[in-house]
């Protein structure tokens, strides 16, 4: 069974909560420190970015932080080393890659899902590869044994669902709002057709994020009907803020979402 | 999607899936227009009583000699000053078409923000135009007349602040956008169906300029010449000229400061396959994938990716692709200047430079007609800085 199904299992009807932060941001070591700290926090799924430098689908927050692992020279394989020493500490926290096709490319396609695979990943979102263009990425995905996350978004039609429903695994990212990553205010939750017809086509348990910063947008979601949800731009914040006290502010960020979950 | 939208290995749609929808509704829209006779005459018309098609093919009176013939496609003469303005006109007939009352845009020598601005004011569209910080910089006339057309220019600090900068910053303003907005982009680059629609509004570029090469030598050239940054102005001039298996269609790339040091924009020289900007193409990247910042005296040029059907191109070997150098441009631009009276864009004088190589190394007869993209008015203060002349 996977770690994904074990942990959705794990929560019966409860919803997870999914934090994401950007790998070597803003250093290696202090990157290292804050991925204990969302475990520690309560996270129940860890969702991690591998820096690119032209990152079209995220908000200045994620943007800034992809900038400083860069500027710190993270590399790809940094960031592997990065998740196998974090999956030697915690066996059973799924973790999944965010990153962009060209990351996935350089490295060769079926050298990346292996080497994910070989570090302890769970699943691998590409932000700028939709169905349309999946197939060879899933099905090599598929092959090294990782799970390839599809996203769905409220405007993405049916025949696509259809079609993502089949590709994907580990979880659906839903998408809550038109638009790149960021925490705000402008978000509508109420996805309800859309995780009733994810369900309905047995495509992979819909977990929302973009824009979810608050305990209540974790409680609204999941009231909804999602299965979970990520919150990532709130809780690379608090590292924009400074590496004093970052891992303790984080935890204490992921326990009071958790709570609401 | 009607289509795979595929040139060859290259081009595909790349792109976060909740831009899909807008994608798929822009190439249904672009395939029916394709079709719409009452479109097509409007579109005609305003080519010709508004951008002032056809543009004339004029044959240089001093440089080349009687068996070295040059001849310039005068796109620099289309309203706007440069070939962008043929392809935004169709693209603003189709956000109306769409219904959308916004347009976006990137640009880099701000060639096709002018060429949109014009077209936001024409079609009372709301305009706004991405510009890499250092772009708007070396630009400023250009800025400036795109904000008397009524479009604002917004300044991307992120990157290098250049063109790739740009459409990032377009990129992600329409995933918020789409339902109002249409990103109307300025090349043959970025994900289906722009590549394809791009050069098919571009293409009459290369139909009149084979009609009027016949016109004027009974026969073919011997190659077409153009500047390829993104690749919208080469793809207009080749697609009507594929066929035709004796013309050489060589692409000129900018070789900056040099093509063995990192500071050119040769991407189909220096790069490898990858992704950017939604299609499957080459890029200048490094060995992680991280994309490289590119480098031309020519914003236009200075992009560190290509349209995917010019990578195609090279990869089947049709075309030919060569760099010229910041300094064989701007000795090109100059020359072109005093001898025979026009003054062209950076970008256009890449292609310029390479066509005058191929005329001192000719043995035999020769024809070449070099596709003059766009006029050289916005990088006068670079040229006055560069070349060393007083204001």
């Amino acid at each position: 069974m996977t770690r994904y199904r074990q942990m959705f299992d794990r929560l019966d009807n409860k919803g997870a909560f999914g934090a994401f932060v950007m790998l070597g941001d803003p250093d290696i070591e202090t990157s290292a420190a804050i991925l204990d700290a969302l475990v520690e926090g309560g996270a129940d799924m860890i969702e991690l970015g591998i820096p690119f430098s032209d990152p079209v689908a995220d908000g200045p927050v994620i943007q800034a932080a992809a900038e400083r692992a860069l500027a710190n020279r993270v590399t790809p394989s940094d960031c592997f080393a990065l998740i196998r020493d974090f999956r030697a500490k915690h066996a059973s926290v799924p973790v999944g890659i965010l990153t962009y096709a060209n990351i996935v490319l350089a490295r060769g396609m079926e050298a990346f899902y292996r080497s994910a695979s070989v570090a302890g990943v769970d699943s691998v979102l590409v932000a700028d590869v939709p169905a349309f263009e999946a197939e060879p990425f899933a099905r090599t995905a598929r092959a090294a044994g990782v799970a390839p996350v599809m996203i769905a978004a409220p405007n993405t039609p049916s025949e696509t669902l259809q079609r993502l429903a089949v590709l994907g695994g580990g979880y659906t990212y839903c998408v809550a709002r038109a638009g790149v990553t960021g925490a705000g205010d402008d978000i509508s939750l109420n996805h309800d057709a859309l995780f009733g017809e994810l369900r309905r086509l047995g495509a992979p348990p819909p977990v929302l994020g973009f824009g979810i910063s608050t305990p209540d947008h974790v409680k609204a979601a999941l009231d909804a009907g999602a299965a979970g949800v990520i919150s990532g731009s709130a809780i690379v914040r608090l590292i924009e803020a400074g590496a004093e006290g970052v891992a303790d502010r984080i935890r204490a960020f992921v326990a009071s979402m958790k709570e609401a979950a | 999607m009607r289509m795979k939208g595929r040139f060859g290995a290259f081009g595909g749609a790349y792109v976060p899936e909740i831009l899909m929808p807008a994608l798929e509704q822009l190439e249904a829209a672009f395939l029916d227009a394709q079709q719409d006779v009452a479109f097509q005459a409007e579109l005609a018309e305003l080519l010709a009583k508004y951008a002032g098609r056809p543009t004339p093919l004029t044959r240089c009176r001093n440089l080349g000699s009687a068996k070295a013939r040059l001849y310039l496609k005068r796109e620099d003469l289309l309203h706007g000053g440069a070939h962008k303005t043929n392809q935004v006109l169709g693209q603003a007939m189709l956000a109306c078409r769409m219904g959308k009352r916004r347009i976006i845009a990137e640009t880099g020598a701000g060639q096709h923000g002018v060429a949109t601005a014009l077209a936001g004011a024409l079609f009372g569209l709301e305009t706004r135009i991405y510009m890499g910080a250092h772009d708007v910089e070396r630009q400023k006339l250009n800025v400036f007349r795109m904000q008397l057309m009524g479009a604002e220019v917004v300044p991307v600090e992120s990157g290098s602040a250049g063109l790739k900068d740009a459409i990032n910053e377009a990129l992600r303003d329409w995933t918020a956008s789409f339902a109002d907005t249409h990103y109307l982009l300025g090349t043959v680059a970025g994900p289906h169906p722009f590549p394809l629609m791009v050069r098919e509004y571009q293409r009459v570029i290369g139909i009149e300029a084979r009609a009027q090469i016949l016109e004027e030598e009974g026969r073919l050239p011997d190659a077409v010449i153009a500047c390829v940054g993104g690749g919208s102005n080469a793809m207009g001039m080749f697609s009507d000229f594929v066929e035709d298996e004796d013309v050489r269609l060589i692409g000129v790339e900018a070789a900056g400061k040099g093509l063995d040091g990192a500071e050119h924009g040769a991407t189909l020289l220096r790069g490898r396959p990858g992704i950017l900007h939604g299609a499957e193409t080459y890029v200048l990247q490094d060995a992680d994938g991280q994309i490289s910042e590119s480098w031309s005296v020519s914003a236009g040029l200075d992009y560190p990716a290509v349209g995917p059907e010019h990578a195609y191109l090279k990869d089947s070997g049709r075309a030919e692709y060569v760099g010229a150098t910041d300094q064989e441009a701007l000795d090109a631009f100059a020359l072109l200047a005093r001898s025979e009276g026009i003054v062209c864009a950076f970008e256009s004088a890449h292609a310029l430079a390479y066509a005058l190589k191929m005329i001192e190394e000719a043995r035999e007869e020769l024809v070449l007609v070099v596709n003059l993209s766009g006029r050289g008015d916005k990088d006068m203060e670079q040229a006055q800085l560069l070349l060393g002349l007083k204001p």
